[in-house]
């Protein structure tokens, strides 16, 4: 899932506000979009691309090898059909409050069809110098710089956050790996990670993960199989049991997707866990010798 | 959104799964009645949004409407798990011959629906898959394949239901239905039960909806239980902000889930305590200034920290957002500010020329003036 300059775009609702406003960012940036979808307005151009009825369309006419989503929740499902029909092999979809039932339909077209999806709710993936893909601040210089360590996160502000601190630590990043915060995504914590253990510009991985779910347990798992380099700070340490911490996947019931449980299981796997991000450099200086 | 029992039952009702005759009541009087209008003894149930209600005294049998009324009277007005009993669920009772248990869940290992099933029902289902575990029987389900009788058979092949077995099969189906039709995260019946009359019956239900769901099931979510909220809590679910009431002094207000509740983890590492958890992230990034007076109205609140760390959510509209309300309520609290990601270059002049305060270099460094400013004020910290 990691996105590459050579990659081609596909915007699935780019004549909207934040999808204008992100397609831009992304084009500045050096991401390649070659075409959007909006039916209403299909025939028109838009952010200097074709805009084609559906992503079927796109597909004959210009091809693409990644489509993001900025649709609203309940068009998402038909959406993502669409995409996956047309041959997409890759989906990001960032919208959140997708309704869950939907999400697993979604991803069982996906699974069917040999489609990988990213998200829902994920703030997208970056890949510094290259090309991001979503809503990322890609091209805040504090934020991002070419490296190599690979971040994965369920969150895009704390992904950010981790990000500077990397960059103020004289870091940079490989790969920029946003999950989403729902609570069923089509990319894992592990299935993140174990593509930043095959790449070969990544050294080191950082883990953000938060409170809710068993992610973060399962990637741990796979972690003791690596000998990159592994650090993670996960959210939530604070937050009262039971609620519903914003993300739909952030919350605790009973003794399941606590904090304690997946630093125990982190750091059985011999992976540090911070206390907080400002921790990073140090964790990362010293893990990687 | 969790509903109480009397409002999950109709769902199963509606898919074909029998339920006992009851009448919701309010007050002693509406329970006689019920059990007057059902004319059989009954049981007297406390409706509240949690498990173990039996433990806690609230579900009472009654052979009349006297002892219906007693029952009534115990139950109304017990705190139950944190929930104050509003209201009974007064329903026929009858004799029991076997209990089963029966479920469907999103199942975020599979990223797909999980139905489940047990020959022992009346315990909690952690219960009985501690205690019974070759009792319990799961079936990952294919949701574009969907859940029929056959999987339903296959699935509790071999639990020894007897004569139970075809209908049991048929209820899981029809529950499978109800869960689909209705945005569910979890839809459990148990017991399900064999009544001495023959008839298969479910005795207890509990439903939650899909909080994304609720967006196309407005009818259905306005028979939920709403979450137990405080005044400023209720007033930014108004807002359609996100904001949880803590018991601390810094007052928190950040963008993203991921992004605050770590502000609220670095604080209380720091030695510090939240007043709140409030986050401005997604589509409520343009709503700083209802966001500000919320944290500003908590009278615990000794100071302000703002971190905002822009992905989506831009950074200069925030902040800008935030300026404007800060000018308009000139508060007289001190506020420290961490502003990085998208829009950081044009939020943090925009702070130095007009607010005239320059943000930290670190989340971290303003974090630690936040907790030095709130021991200063004398704060709980």
């Amino acid at each position: 899932m990691i996105v590459r300059d050579a990659d081609r775009v596909l915007v699935q609702g780019i004549t909207g506000k934040q999808g204008t406003y992100w397609t831009e960012r992304m084009q500045a940036y050096g991401t390649r979009v070659v075409a959007g979808v909006n039916p209403k307005k299909a025939g028109t151009e838009h952010c200097g691309v074709p805009v084609c009825a559906s992503a079927g369309e796109a597909m004959r006419e210009t091809g693409f090898d990644v489509s993001v989503l900025f649709i609203p929740p309940l068009g998402v499902k038909a959406a993502a059909r669409d995409a996956i029909e047309a041959g997409c092999g890759r989906l990001v979809i960032l919208t959140e409050h997708v309704p869950v039932q939907d999400v697993m339909e979604l991803l069982a077209m996906a699974r069917a069809n040999g489609a990988i999806v990213v998200g829902p709710n994920t703030a997208g993936l970056v890949t510094p110098g290259e090309c991001f893909v979503g809503f990322m601040p890609a091209f805040e210089s504090d934020v991002f710089r070419p490296g190599r360590v690979g971040v994965i996160s369920r969150s895009g502000s704390l992904g950010a956050l981790i990000c500077l601190n990397l960059v103020q630590a004289g870091f940079g990043q490989s790969a920029f790996i946003g999950i989403g915060g729902d609570p069923i995504v089509g990319t894992t914590t592990r299935d993140a990670l174990q593509e930043l253990d095959a790449d070969e510009s990544t050294d080191a991985v950082v883990i953000v993960g938060e409170i809710g779910g068993t992610m973060e347990e399962d990637a741990a798992e796979y972690a003791c199989t690596m000998s990159k380099p592994v650090v993670a700070f996960i959210a939530g340490r604070a937050s009262p049991p039971g609620k519903k911490m914003g993300h739909a996947g952030a919350i605790v019931m009973g003794d399941k997707g606590t904090y304690a449980s997946k630093r125990t299981a982190l750091e059985a796997a011999g992976i540090e866990v911070l206390d907080t991000p400002s921790e990073l450099g140090r964790a990362l200086h010293a893990a990687l010798g | 959104m969790n509903f109480e029992e009397h409002a999950a039952k109709p769902l199963l009702q509606a898919a074909g799964i029998a339920i006992p005759r009851g009448c919701l009541a309010r007050s002693v009087a509406e329970a006689q009645a019920a059990a007057t209008a059902l004319g059989v003894p009954v049981v007297v149930k406390a409706q509240v949004p949690a498990g173990k209600r039996s433990k806690a005294g609230g579900i009472l049998a009654a052979d009349g409407p006297a002892a219906a009324g007693k029952a009534a009277n115990a139950i109304l007005g017990m705190e139950i798990a944190g929930h104050r009993v509003e209201a009974v669920l007064v329903e026929e009772r009858a004799t029991i011959a076997a209990e089963y248990y029966a479920a469907v869940v999103n199942d975020a290992a599979s990223k797909g629906p999980l139905v489940m099933a047990s020959s022992e029902g009346g315990m909690d289902i952690e219960e009985i898959a501690a205690s019974k575990p070759d009792r319990l029987r799961r079936a990952l389900v294919d949701i574009l394949q969907g859940f029929d009788l056959e999987a339903a058979r296959a699935m509790i092949d071999g639990l020894g239901l007897g004569s139970d077995e075809a209908p049991v099969a048929e209820t899981l189906v029809a529950l499978y239905r109800a869960y689909r039709d209705n945005d569910g995260e979890l839809l459990e019946v148990n017991p399900l039960a064999r009544l001495g009359d023959g008839r298969l019956v479910a005795l207890d239900c509990k439903f939650a909806l899909d909080d994304s769901g609720i967006q196309r099931r407005q009818e259905l979510s306005s028979g939920g239980s709403p979450e137990t909220l405080t005044t400023l809590e209720t007033r930014g679910k108004a807002l359609g902000l996100r904001y949880i009431e803590l018991d601390g002094d810094i007052g928190v207000l950040g963008n993203g889930a991921g992004l605050t509740m770590t502000t609220m983890d670095v604080i209380a590492h720091r030695g510090g305590r939240p007043a709140n958890f409030l986050e401005i992230g997604g589509d409520a990034y343009t709503k700083a200034r209802p966001a500000l007076e919320l944290v500003l109205d908590n009278p615990k609140v000794k100071c302000l920290l703002v971190n905002f760390c822009g992905a989506f959510a831009r950074t200069d509209v925030m902040t800008g957002g935030l300026i404007d309300a800060w000018e308009a309520l000139s508060p007289t609290l001190p506020i420290y500010f961490s502003v990085h990601g998208t829009g950081s270059a044009e939020a943090q002049a925009m702070l130095r020329q007009r607010l005239g305060v320059s943000p930290y270099k670190t989340m971290d460094g303003a974090i630690v003036a936040a907790i030095a400013a709130a021991r200063e004020a004398g704060g709980p910290s």
